[in-house]
Parts: structure tokens; sequence; C-alpha cells
């Protein structure tokens, strides 16, 4: 039986070794690097100039306006659209769940936003509110350039993360309904309870633990928002997020001190938000749960 | 509970399709419309075209980026999601079936992978792939969607995997099998919905991405649809080839709507796999 243990450890390794050694090669060591590289100057344009810097990369970074900024941008779009989520979130999950006729449709139609890649749609959503192309201004006899002025071009930005994510809350948010428990929500019911205080007295906290992994995975998601403000701004208009600030700094300007501090720093931030809400929330998040996109 | 509805709630939620619909697809419509207008029609501000023209379709196929894009883009999505899924495979057999330390040790990884932010290791990857000679091409990119996906892959392959009979495997080992035939011959096949599912989440995440696209390529060599479509540049730096890009999506957001379709109630259950506790 000994024997029969111990190759079962081995076949177990041996089985989870390519998954893992693929995880770790492709994540763990670039990300020791980065922090490596963050220590130095180095800027690929000047490569001679390369020189072990020590902190300077992240002072400079934590005392430059631009990286202030872009944060503020970044908790401007993860707010506004995590929130709106929840609740359009909701009322999808809700609509799935109760619709007698078209529950199929509505899941196959709401699977197609999921589906979309982000470019298209925020190149879609960037067209619809254009001036010279698009269909928005004429519907509501308006004449705004929405993206060339930051509040409107954060509301175009915000709508379509919102409307390309939703979907994903809601098939989170309707996993959880299916658990809430038919008899309870029928007794309640019979005791006289109205549809609103059943909703907020039985089926929201029996909801939690699925409302809390939705709300942590959108909000990470969210955090590391790029390709809908490359592709309708651009960072400009001041709406410049700190993945766009990784991606300009290291990408585009080479400099790959300075836009690794950058990387360090938005992956601290990370482990931040993901640590707030397992502590923020108790233990009902962080042990089983295991949606990972 | 349907048979207590009444007719209020049934108009009520019957209305809340027709939005939740129309909510999902507009924007959809919207692209397609813009895609079928003649050049001449795209400034016209009306959401319908007034005729249909198909001219933006046959210039972006005549042009060379679009399909090279389209071919980089199948071939590393269909690469990274056969490689992530297999490995996957390997590791959430692995995790469901065998008693062996550090099992919570690979599902903890793979959740902290989940939560990683790939702008992190996109300037290291930018600099290590220059060095070795993986910028610019198919496993380049190929490498980074795998890794990312793994995780989705292992969780959602072992939330199909815990609702295997396994006794058929045991039927198969007390016949003799090793674990490895009992693991191949009998119990993939019973695995294989699940492993198609969690494919096709994997084909979608790389189908998507950007950001890794934007920086490991820089030309036809690998560059995928959505930096290709980013990148599209038209007569004049200043003005978007507004009918070729939305021809181009529409292309490429075909597939997605098909494959949507047809597994809408798999992927539904692989995207929720284990999110909440049964």
């Amino acid at each position: 039986m000994r024997g029969r243990t111990r190759s079962e450890h081995r076949l177990g390794w041996l089985l989870c070794a390519p998954a893992v050694v693929t995880m770790a090669v492709v994540t763990a060591y670039p990300i020791a690097y980065a922090f490596w590289l963050s220590l130095f100057r180095y800027d690929l344009r000047f490569p001679e100039e390369r020189a072990f810097v020590g902190l300077a990369n992240y002072a400079s970074v934590l005392t430059s306006e631009v990286w202030w900024r872009s944060m503020v941008n970044t908790l401007i779009i993860t707010i506004g659209s995590v929130t709106v989520e929840l609740v359009l979130g909701f009322a999808l999950a809700l609509v799935m769940h109760h619709a007698v006729f078209g529950r199929r449709t509505v899941r196959a139609a709401i699977l197609v936003p999921y589906g979309i890649i982000t470019v298209v749609a925020a190149l879609a959503w960037k067209f619809a509110f254009d001036p010279t192309t698009g269909f928005v201004n004429a519907l509501l006899g308006l004449d705004g350039a929405w993206l060339t002025e930051r509040w409107s071009a954060f509301f175009v930005i915000i709508a379509t993360e919102i409307w390309k994510t939703t979907p994903f809350m809601a098939l989170l948010l309707l996993a959880g309904l299916t658990l809430v428990p038919e008899d309870l929500l029928r007794a309640a019911r019979m005791d006289g309870a109205s549809a609103m205080r059943r909703f907020f007295a039985i089926t929201l906290p029996l909801m939690k633990p699925a409302i809390l992994v939705a709300l942590l995975f959108r909000t990470l998601d969210a955090f590391r928002i790029f390709d809908t403000v490359f592709v309708q701004t651009r960072g400009a208009q001041d709406t410049e997020t700190v993945s766009m600030v990784g991606y300009n700094t290291l990408v585009v300007r080479l400099n790959l001190g300075l836009g690794s501090a950058v990387s360090v720093l938005i992956f601290v931030c990370v482990v931040l938000i993901a640590v707030v809400f397992v502590k923020a929330f108790g233990t009902s998040v962080g042990g089983e749960e295991g949606e990972l996109e | 509970m349907s048979a207590k509805q009444t007719n209020m709630d049934r108009l009520f939620w019957g209305f809340g399709v027709v939005i939740a619909v129309a909510y999902a697809l507009i924007p959809v419509a919207w692209i397609l419309s813009l895609s079928l207008k003649p050049a001449a029609d795209l400034n016209d501000n009306r959401f319908f075209p007034r005729v249909v023209s198909f001219e933006h379709y046959r210039a972006i196929f005549q042009d060379i980026q679009f399909p090279a894009a389209l071919w980089n883009s199948v071939g590393i999505a269909t690469l990274s999601s056969l490689l992530a899924v297999t490995l996957g495979m390997f590791a959430a057999y692995a995790i469901v079936r065998l008693e062996f330390p550090g099992r919570r040790l690979v599902l903890g990884a793979a959740l902290s992978i989940a939560i990683f932010p790939p702008i992190a290791i996109i300037g290291p990857l930018f600099n290590l792939w220059r060095a070795v000679g993986l910028f610019d091409t198919w496993a380049g990119l190929v490498l980074p969607y795998m890794t990312f996906t793994l995780p989705l892959a292992i969780w959602s392959l072992s939330a199909f995997f815990r609702e295997i009979p396994w006794d058929l495997e045991k039927a198969a080992r007390m016949d003799g099998a090793t674990p490895f035939q009992a693991f191949y011959r009998v119990i993939a096949p019973l695995a294989a919905p699940g492993v198609l599912t969690t494919s096709i989440l994997v084909f979608i995440f790389a189908w998507n991405d950007f950001l890794f696209a934007a920086s490991l390529t820089s030309t036809n060599n690998a560059r995928t649809v959505p930096a290709a479509i980013a990148f599209f540049t038209g007569s004049s730096r200043f003005e978007l080839p507004t009918g070729s890009i939305a021809a181009a999506s529409v292309v490429v957001t075909v597939p997605i709507i098909v494959m949507m379709w047809v597994f809408q109630r798999r992927i539904v259950a692989g995207l929720t796999a284990g999110a909440v506790k049964e």
C-alpha cells in the first residue's frame, strides 16, 4: 500500500508539473525579473547608460503627476463600471431566472457581448458616438464630440465596459440565484412579504458569496483596463489608465527601468485590492471559488 | 416556480427579455450595418444602411494585412487552447483523482495567476522575447496565452471532472489497465464535453487579447486581428478607415456568435464552474 501511495504522489506531481512549470516560467519569473529591472536605470534607446539606481524609479513614479492622475482615472472607471454592472447584472440575472419564454434567447444574446473582442466593442461604441459616423447624436439631437472631452469620454468608456462585462457578472449572479431555496421565498410570500422585501431580506443575504466573487473578479479586471481606453482615446483628454502608463513607458518609450517600476506598482495594487476584498468581506472569498477569467 | 406566475408577472419578465436582448445585440447590429454601408453613406448618421454594399468586405480581403492577421489569430488561438487544455487536463485529473501533497498549492497558484495583471510582465517579456528571438512570433504569443488561460482551464476542468462516474476507471484498473490507460481510454471520452467547453473559453481569451498582441508583435508575422484592427491605417494618418474596420470586426465576431449560440449552455456552466459552492 505504501508503494502505491508513493507512486500516486509521484504521478500527481508528474501530471501537474507541466502546468505549474509553465505558469512559473511565464509569470513568476518575469515578475521577479520586472522587479529586478525596476531597480535599474535602463532605457533601451540608451542601453549603455544602464546603472543600478535602487528605488529611484519608484520615487520618480510615485512623485509623478502622470501616475496619480492615471490612478484616479483608473479608479473612476473601475468604480463607475463595477457599480452599474452589479445593478444591471442583477436585473439581467433576475430576467434569466424568472422569464418563462425566451430564457434561452437571453442567455445566448448576452453571451455575445461577453465573447466579442474588446477592441471591436470599443470601436463599435466609438463609431456610434462619433459625430461624423455615429447615430447617437442624431438620435438624441446633440452635436457634441463625446471623446474629445474628459467626462463625456469617461461616459463612453464606462458604457462600453459595462456593456461588455455585465453579462459575465449576470451569469455569476444567476448561478448564485439558483441556489436560493424556492420554498423560503414562497413561505415569505405567504407571510405577506413584498417582492422588494423578499429580495432584500432573503435573496440578497443568501447570495453574498456569489456577489463577492463576481465583484472581486470584475474589480480586478476593471482595474487592468487597457483595450477600451487605448482604442477610444489613446489616453487623451486625461483618460489615461495605469495599464496605459505602463504600456507607454515600456513599449512606446522603451524605458524598461521606469516601466518595470510601474508594472510592479500595478501588481502591488492588484494584490492589495484582492487582500482588501478578502479581509473586508470575511473568508467567504478566496477559498474554493474558481471562476478565473 | 413558473407555474405560480401571474399573467402580470409573465408580461413583466417577457418585457425584461426584450430589453435584455436589445441591450446585448444593438451595438453588434450597429457595427454590422456600418460595415454594409457604401463608402459614400458612412457619414450619414443613420443606424441602418440605405443601400447594402459589400465593398468593405472585398477591400479587407484584397489587402494583405487582414487575411494575415486572421490566419495568425486562428493559428495562435487554436494552438494556445490545445496546449492549455492538454496541460490543464493532466493537472485537473491529478487534482480530482489523486491524493498528493501540494494539490491545494496548484489550485492556489492557479488562482493567483487568475488575478495577475498582464501589464506587469509586458516589459520583461518584451525584453526576454527579443533576446531569445520570440518577439513577433507565434510562440511568443502562444506562451503567455496558454499561461493566462491555464488557471481557467484547471479550475473549469476540475469542476467538470468531479462530475464523471469514476467507478468506470476503477473497473478499467481492475482489468489491468495502467493509470494512464485508464485515463486515456475510459475517462478522456467521458470528459470530452468539459474539455470542449474549456477549449472554447481559452480560445475566446486568446482571440480577444490585445495587450500582448500589441506589445509583443510588430508585423504581419504574428500580429493578431485585435492588434491589426486597432492599428489599421487609412488613407491619411488622422482618418480611421471606418468601413474596413467595421467589416473586419464583423468577420471576427461571426465565429464567436456561432460558438456562443451552439454551446451556450456549456459555456455558461464552464464560466461559472466552481464560482458558487454547490
